[in-house]
């Protein structure tokens, strides 16, 4: 019988559930690309779509992304966690279970109850669509989101309990005792058990957070004279939702750790400079969330400020850690570059550069002039569409392909084009949101069009090039092997 | 305030990138001797002071001077008083006429969902905004300098009509 202190054991049904993570994910986030692209199409009038289909599409695209993000984000945490802690694949498979509960309630809300109330249910906007969509539909929705919230919530705690068993306590897991003990630091601690710890923590009160304010958009929607505070439910919405996105970067990032050393033969350790960035990520994190209601000036001035100081920090440990020790890993180190380490290194990049934006934005003198304007959409599609994407593809293709990878033309040619075409898309965003053009309009005014053209131009070539990276993944998962 | 957004994030980014490329271009070359990562970290740790010195001069800089006219804090009293409600689809202003170089005092709020009220002059440059949520007032204060007509769009999605959700500011010249 396997310890529960012990990693978990490499079984049929653990490699299944990894493939199903896997091609779930491939699929999943290509019909999202799709969407998101023809939303844009549609801005850009090159599809003429009518503007309730383009706000549906535009909801689909934000649930969607955001879901198949955690997941995938979840399956690489998995993946290695694993080989550190016992976790169970029954969990591991109910998460994918009750999240696909969830989808077809989402996909059920939106395709027949026409609901589009955009990924944020920004409350009380389910409760009055204006007779566009009903009640029913917005609860679909809504229920389909607490689905996918307990599966994830059952992940993560079967983690904690992992790590609670091997660890002694979130604080060792975390490396907080060696942190602020005087002894030497014992490094075999794993990168991985310290990142998960974080991420356990953070999602474990964002889903938490994230249930209440869903369970009190479903009492407001079925008992309309029960009202709640409209900057409450805010606050609680983007705790949660900034949270659980940023989470799934988090998690992908382990990929970084462990993998890159395996190419460049220097292990990555942990330290103390390691030890308290993951600490203060933890808490900055959670904090930050205010710079989303930096226009909210019924919000106190001490909240604001902090989100603007916890904006600019937050950046410190993604480019001064995670980043710069990358680098330094692979300098000069005699590598050997293949489809895999490009997309986990061009990931890093998309991930340190999209920063950039972001704290930009999360200062309040910029954001009185650019909050909701396509700049935060450049700003997330930056370290979305060219960080977490080629962080994840980069770690599932090495987990298929580790032992006899060859790298063909296609695969180099579709690395290019979709850097390029990818960063062309996501520098036309922030562009856009230079020249205050807004975001989540489905009908653009015509000074505006340009850059919805350009943008789905690239985003057209950004869907190709992934479908061949997808496609080429898809081939290979048969050969995944859980300890690669 | 745009302009500058746009060039100084186009330029850190372009330093990110320059750095990615130099390291990952000398990648593949091994060094002959033990590779020593201690000089890399050494040069962290100055990079981290500066950092944190870059922002707290960054913060003191653009916050010491409160960037919200008139909240959080003691404020002259405007010239003009414009109650804007937000209800889908339309906002509701009880004046939409003031001269240039008034202190205009917008009274931002909402009878239905959130909305975003944003003040653009021309199609391609925001001025100022501010939420407007129900239950909740947000007093958003513009000098305007340059006379015209100014559009107000919805920034925060709403529904159907979103996109359509404006209105208009007129500026006169003062006499």
């Amino acid at each position: 019988m396997q310890s529960s202190t012990m990693p978990s054991t490499d079984t049929p049904a653990a490699k299944l559930a990894f493939q199903l993570y896997a091609a779930i994910g491939v699929a999943v986030f290509l019909l999202m690309m799709v969407a998101g692209a023809a939303f844009r199409a549609a801005q850009a009038v090159w599809v003429p779509l009518p503007a309730n289909f383009g706000y549906e599409l535009m909801t689909l695209h934000g649930a969607g992304m955001v879901g198949v993000s955690g997941l995938a984000g979840a399956a690489v945490m998995w993946y290695f966690l694993r080989r550190y802690v016992a976790l169970s694949t029954g969990m591991f498979l109910a998460m994918l279970g009750l999240s696909l509960v969830g989808v077809v309630m989402i996909l059920a809300a939106i395709g027949i109850g026409r609901y589009a109330g955009a990924w944020t249910f920004l409350y009380p906007l389910p409760a009055k669509s204006m007779g566009v969509w009903g009640t029913h539909a917005a609860a679909a929705y809504v229920g389909g989101l607490v689905f996918i919230g307990v599966g994830f919530l059952l992940f993560y705690l079967d983690c904690a309990l992992a790590i609670l068993r091997r660890y002694g306590s979130l604080v060792k897991a975390l490396g907080l005792d060696q942190l602020f003990g005087s002894r030497p630091l014992d490094t075999s601690l794993p990168p991985t058990v310290v990142a998960s710890t974080m991420v356990v923590i953070i999602q474990v009160l964002g889903i938490l957070a994230g249930a209440v304010v869903l369970v009190m958009t479903l009492v407001n929607l079925y008992v309309p004279s029960v009202a709640f505070d409209a900057l409450l439910m805010k606050n609680l919405i983007f705790f949660f939702g900034h949270v659980f996105i940023n989470a799934t970067i988090y998690m992908a990032v382990i990929g970084v750790y462990e993998i890159i050393p395996r190419y460049t033969g220097r292990p990555w350790t942990i330290s103390r400079p390691f030890l308290a960035s993951w600490a203060a990520v933890t808490l900055i994190v959670m904090a930050v969330y205010p710079h989303h209601l930096l226009m909210d000036y019924a919000m106190p001035k001490w909240a604001l400020v902090t989100g603007q100081v916890l904006s600019y920090l937050s950046g410190i440990p993604i480019l001064l850690v995670t980043a710069y020790g990358a680098l330094v890993n692979i300098h000069r180190s005699g590598l050997r570059w293949d489809l895999p380490l490009r997309l986990l290194m061009f990931g890093l990049f998309g991930w340190a550069a999209g920063v950039i934006p972001a704290i930009v934005d999360g200062m309040l003198r910029v954001n009185l002039v650019m909050h909701n304007t396509q700049w935060v959409p450049g700003h997330f599609h930056f370290y979305l569409l060219l960080g977490l994407v080629p962080l994840l593809l980069g770690t599932l293709l090495y987990a298929c392909t580790r032992s006899d990878w060859t790298e063909s033309a296609l695969d180099r040619a579709s690395f290019w084009i979709y850097g390029i075409a990818g960063a062309v898309f996501c520098f036309v965003f922030l562009a856009a949101g230079w020249q205050s053009v807004p975001r989540r309009f489905a009908v653009h005014d015509s000074a505006w069009l340009g850059f919805a053209q350009i943008g789905s131009l690239a985003a057209t070539l950004a869907v190709l090039a992934a479908l061949v990276l997808g496609v080429r993944l898809l081939a290979r998962l048969p050969r995944v092997s859980l300890t690669a | 305030m745009q302009t500058a957004a746009w060039m100084w994030s186009l330029m850190f980014m372009a330093v990110i990138a320059a750095v990615f490329l130099w390291v990952v271009a000398g990648a593949s070359t091994k060094v002959t001797d033990k590779a020593d990562p201690a000089p890399a970290y050494r040069w962290r740790n100055r990079l981290f002071w500066a950092v944190i010195a870059a922002g707290m001069v960054l913060t003191f800089g653009t916050l010491w001077d409160w960037p919200i006219a008139g909240h959080a804090a003691a404020a002259p009293k405007p010239d003009v008083v414009i109650r804007a409600v937000g209800q889908q689809w339309r906002w509701q202003l009880d004046r939409d006429t003031v001269k240039v170089g008034e202190l205009v005092e917008f009274e931002v709020t909402a009878s239905d969902v959130n909305h975003g009220f944003a003040i653009y002059h021309g199609k391609n440059r925001i001025v100022a905004q501010a939420q407007a949520m129900p239950g909740y007032v947000n007093k958003l204060r513009v000098r305007f300098t340059e006379p015209g007509d100014y559009e107000i769009l919805c920034l925060e999605y709403c529904g159907l009509a979103h996109h359509g959700m404006r209105s208009v500011i007129k500026v006169r010249a003062g006499s």
